[in-house]
């Protein structure tokens, strides 16, 4: 446990307790520098958690740089709770990624829990309507009774808060590799629907104008999350469990209403949420960015405990709190509407001219560091970056195909692979309706979400091949934002921007730090290709345990926009008689597939090769015979190749197969990984029309109403199976792991 | 037709029911805070889905004792109608509205997906629009939808026809596949199923328009074209 006994400023220094806050000897050097003075205990864990990467991004700050943010529609980018992006009719959508990964790892329902709440505030602060949530999560393989542990608490902990707070969870991506046996991924995205006029930002301007504290009050819980956030998992995690806050989706949903109720009021200023550092960061942050100072007095911040220190108080992390900034002598009408819903507000502080943060507690001042010391001084750091050896290794490996004795049963085994099969056990846990916006539900490429009184709808997804990325980070970088791009235009949407959640693992080691710049330069290199900005993200460093590091994880959520519901486009065939085409030609690239998985359990060799310019031309011309009315369904092509997309692409509508007549080696035909890949149905009259829209299609076949997938290859017949039958082993997978015993 | 939707802290489905009522329907409807309870006004109640009050005790139980339940009971002691659906029948049931109780689903997790329901009794003021023994597809999104009672009371159910919709599948463990029921004086309908969700093709089934229709045209007929 980190200490609590209060040390003396001289016994800080001496003992270097600064170092059990996270802070090295430097930072603590540069701190003394600021105040010109030794802090005391209060400032020095002030310091630590909001210089923690957490906060400060400190480490990952030169890299986060490389990424376009900026395009006409963006009216917010990375910087405040979360980005927005316009979507006409003086409509915006807000939105962010966020990680809970080491709260997960010891506490799986409050961990996940929590980090869906957190991003949920982080919406409705900028003044939004949360509309839809998602997820992207990462487990061990599903063979040891921890990690089913870990999955099975992991969607609880999101179902329970997310269906108890109204916002429909519309789905995400859940993978399941070796590498994050020890150190699960839980990364929650939460989108918001907003009018221009209602945009809010976290300032605290206007000197004399007051500080409300609102919500629930203050316990002793989470105190330096932000801390062990950002530290290696130790083996002795389980200790850390109080670091893990405790989350309550009723007083979340009382103080969204209060909170999109408050917006309205013009004697409101700003108003951000209390998250990672709580009352710290919230606090500064808010002075910072209007180029004031604050001042808060503790005593009046509502208490859970008795006797709880300036220093407790500071850097607990407890739930569902915000903070405002409001106009002095109206204090009054915002607290009538917090009051309304059973809700405290209560004034802790003012705005002050000089730029300090000072804190009193009992009379006196307790903390009193210059503001933008703890949000703009933070130091930076330029990790030193080593290609790794790995890396080396693959990049000389040939592409071969591997041998596959039974292409029928490797199919079927792919489609039973967990990160392939249905997770229709994870979303049928997750209320996805609610709001009754839900066009699209979960288990196709994107869920689509129509916005009411409007002929139009956004596609959502998360997508992150961090195979792709451990073999190749830059190539994967690409892919990750190509393939979200794909989920999106598949759904008949045009994207409009992301939101990445980069986990990675402990940035000192070179070789890590490395797959970080060559995976963001990747992701940017993408973006810049796909018009696809940067609004908002997250960085979770320091993911390993053991000493292994896990798969560089750079997660991508996209949305994007329907200008019209008929755009909207379903990924299952619809018709029998209806042509099937492939949109691209495949290669031996099996580096990272799950066919390599599935007969090496272990990847290596080369990532699959991506090349952007035919990414963007392909998704253009889709998108664009999609929206000239010629395009029944399309799939993207990804784990499995055309294999296992065909067969989730039967998987829809009852009664339906395919007959498909492929050329080539039937390996690489039906298994290989290779980018930029699409499968596409078309009404027959529409073949022309379709064909000369899309340059890279090749038609191979047809939907069939005999509940049948028939493939042959080179004239051979390799696949003919009952539809139904396959789809029972796609949907029976993770049901059956689960209940089996290690 | 004016119909009230109760909003208690923690209730999320509300203006679900309102779109419906208001937007698809057409007809006039509010939302109403549970605090500020004047329900004189209105024609028909409805008790949207959620979590009231966190379902903390029991799903349903706070919100059944708070004060604005009481004019309830006095609204359909009038004999006008109530609807209540996911968390509004369990604050039907815990107000002792409705009979019996929701437990917990039988394999205890929260699902949330299309059912086909059964019509079995097509003649009360909220059903009359649909055939008797249709097939109609409502979503679900519950944890505690599995529908008990005793013995003797599910027996007054049968004999009553007060069993109003069944599911084709049971997904819960309902006691005689039960999704929802209605009082004996058939005007207070509790459901599981969600008809307010499924008042549009777009989003998968618009079952749930003739639900509505069904309450507006016997109301229109009870107290307008008599009047």
């Amino acid at each position: 446990m980190l200490q609590t006994r209060e040390w003396s400023p001289e016994q800080i220094e001496e003992k270097k307790i600064y170092q059990e806050m996270g802070l090295s000897d430097q930072e603590y050097d540069m701190i003394k520098n600021i105040l010109k003075r030794r802090p005391n205990f209060t400032e020095t864990g002030i310091f630590s958690v909001m210089w923690s990467e957490h906060c400060s991004y400190k480490t990952s700050k030169p890299l986060l740089k490389k990424f376009p943010t900026k395009a006409p529609n963006v009216l917010q980018g990375p910087g405040e709770g979360a980005g927005v992006i316009d979507i006409g009719d003086n409509q915006a959508v807000v939105f962010k990624v966020e990680s809970h990964n080491h709260p997960s790892a010891v506490e799986p329902y409050q961990g996940a829990a929590t980090g869906v709440g957190g991003i949920i505030r982080d919406i409705f602060s900028m003044g939004a309507r949360p509309i839809v949530s998602m997820n992207s999560l990462r487990f061990g393989n599903l063979n040891n009774e921890r990690t089913k542990y870990l999955f099975t608490e992991v969607v609880n902990g999101i179902a329970g808060y997310g269906n108890c707070v109204g916002v429909p969870t519309v789905g995400g991506e859940v993978q399941f590799d070796d590498s994050y046996e020890e150190n699960p991924l839980v990364n929650a995205m939460s989108i918001g629907l907003i009018h221009h006029d209602d945009i809010q930002k976290g300032l605290a301007k206007g000197i004399g104008n007051t500080i409300l504290y609102a919500g629930p009050p203050t316990g002793r819980d989470g105190i330096h999350g932000a801390t062990f956030a950002s530290d290696d998992l130790g083996e002795d995690a389980a200790k850390d469990r109080p670091s893990v806050q405790v989350g309550d989706p009723f007083m979340e949903k009382l103080i969204i209403e209060a909170c999109l109720e408050v917006i309205h009021s013009d004697a409101l200023v700003g108003m951000q949420d209390m998250g990672a550092a709580g009352l710290t960061s919230s606090a500064s942050e808010m002075a910072s960015k209007a180029g004031t100072g604050l001042e808060m007095n503790l005593d009046q911040v509502p208490q859970r405990e008795l006797n709880m220190t300036a220093y407790e108080m500071m850097l607990s992390e407890s739930q569902e709190r915000m903070l405002l900034c409001v106009k002095r002598g109206r204090e009054q009408e915002i607290i009538d509407i917090f009051e309304k819903y059973g809700l405290n507000a209560v004034p802790v502080g003012e705005v002050i001219e000089e730029k300090v943060f000072r804190i009193k507690h009992l009379g006196e001042v307790v903390a009193d560091i210059p503001v933008d010391s703890l949000a703009d001084d933070a130091p930076v750091f330029h990790m030193p970056s080593t290609e790794a050896k790995y890396f080396q290794d693959f990049q000389k490996m040939e592409n071969t195909v591997p041998e596959v004795a039974d292409h029928k049963d490797m199919l079927k085994q792919l489609l039973q692979q967990p990160t392939i099969a249905s997770k229709e056990w994870v979303y049928d846990q997750y209320d996805s309706m609610v709001q009754t916006n839900t066009v699209v539900a979960p288990g196709s490429d994107a869920a689509v979400i129509r916005i009411k009184g409007h002929d139009k709808a956004l596609a959502i997804t998360t997508d992150c091949n961090s195979r792709y990325i451990y073999l190749d980070p830059e190539t994967g970088g690409k892919i990750a934002v190509a393939e979200a791009a794909r989920n999106i235009v598949c759904s008949g949407a045009k994207p409009l921007g992301l939101t990445d959640g980069l986990n990675f693992g402990n940035p000192s080691n070179p070789e890590i730090f490395w797959q970080m710049e060559k995976s963001v330069e990747g992701m940017s290199a993408a973006c810049t290709a796909l018009e696809t900005p940067v609004i908002s993200g997250n960085v979770s460093l320091y993911n390993q345990s053991k000493g292994k590091s896990i798969f560089p994880t750079p997660v991508v959520g996209m949305v994007g926009l329907h200008e019209s519901l008929e755009h909207i486009t379903p990924s299952f065939f619809q018709q029998a008689g209806d042509l099937v085409y492939v949109i691209g030609e495949a290669d031996a690239e099996f580096g990272g597939s799950e066919l390599q998985n599935v007969l090496q359990g272990k990847y290596e060799g080369k990532a699959p090769f991506i090349d952007l310019d035919v990414e963007a031309r392909r998704q253009k011309q889709l998108l664009e015979a999609i929206k000239a009315g010629v395009v029944v369904s399309a799939h993207d092509l990804a784990e499995g190749g055309l294999g296992v997309a065909l067969a989730e692409s039967t998987f829809g509508e009852k009664g339906l197969g395919a007959k498909v007549e492929l050329t080539g080696e039937a390996t690489v035909e039906l298994f290989s990984e290779t980018q930029s890949r699409f499968i596409v149905t078309v009404k027959p009259e529409h073949k022309e029309k379709f064909e000369s829209t899309v340059e890279d299609a090749s038609a191979i076949g047809m939907v069939t109403n005999n509940q049948t997938l028939q493939v042959l290859v080179n004239g051979a017949e390799v696949v003919n199976e009952n539809v139904e039958e396959l789809e029972k082993l796609w949907k029976g997978a993770i049901p059956c792991l689960l209940k089996s015993k290690a | 037709m004016k119909f009230a939707v109760i909003v208690f802290p923690g209730s999320n489905c509300d203006r679900d029911m309102y779109h419906a009522a208001k937007e698809v329907l057409g007809e006039e409807a509010d939302l109403v805070w549970y605090q500020n309870s004047n329900l004189e006004d209105y024609d028909a109640i409805l008790l949207p889905g959620g979590f009231s009050y966190g379902d903390y005790l029991r799903s349903g139980a706070v919100a059944a004792t708070s004060n604005v339940m009481n004019q309830v009971r006095e609204h359909a002691e009038k004999g006008k109608p109530v609807l209540g659906v996911c968390n509004g029948f369990q604050v039907l049931t815990e107000s002792g509205l409705l009979p019996g109780a929701l437990m917990r689903n039988k394999n205890l997790s929260f699902m949330c997906h299309q059912e086909e329901l059964v019509v079995e009794n097509n003649e009360t003021m909220f059903t009359t629009d649909y055939e008797k023994g249709e097939i109609v597809r409502f979503p679900i999104a519950h944890g505690e939808g599995n529908y008990f009672c005793d013995e003797e009371t599910l027996a007054e159910l049968k004999a009553n026809n007060q069993i109003v919709f069944t599911y084709k599948n049971n997904p819960n463990g309902s006691a005689l596949d039960i999704a929802g029921i209605i009082n004996k004086e058939g005007n207070v309908l509790g459901m599981m199923p969600h008809p307010e969700r499924a008042v549009e093709t777009l989003l998968g089934s618009d079952d749930g328009v003739r639900l509505f229709e069904s309450v507006i045209k016997n109301w229109r007929q009870t107290y307008v074209t008599n009047a």
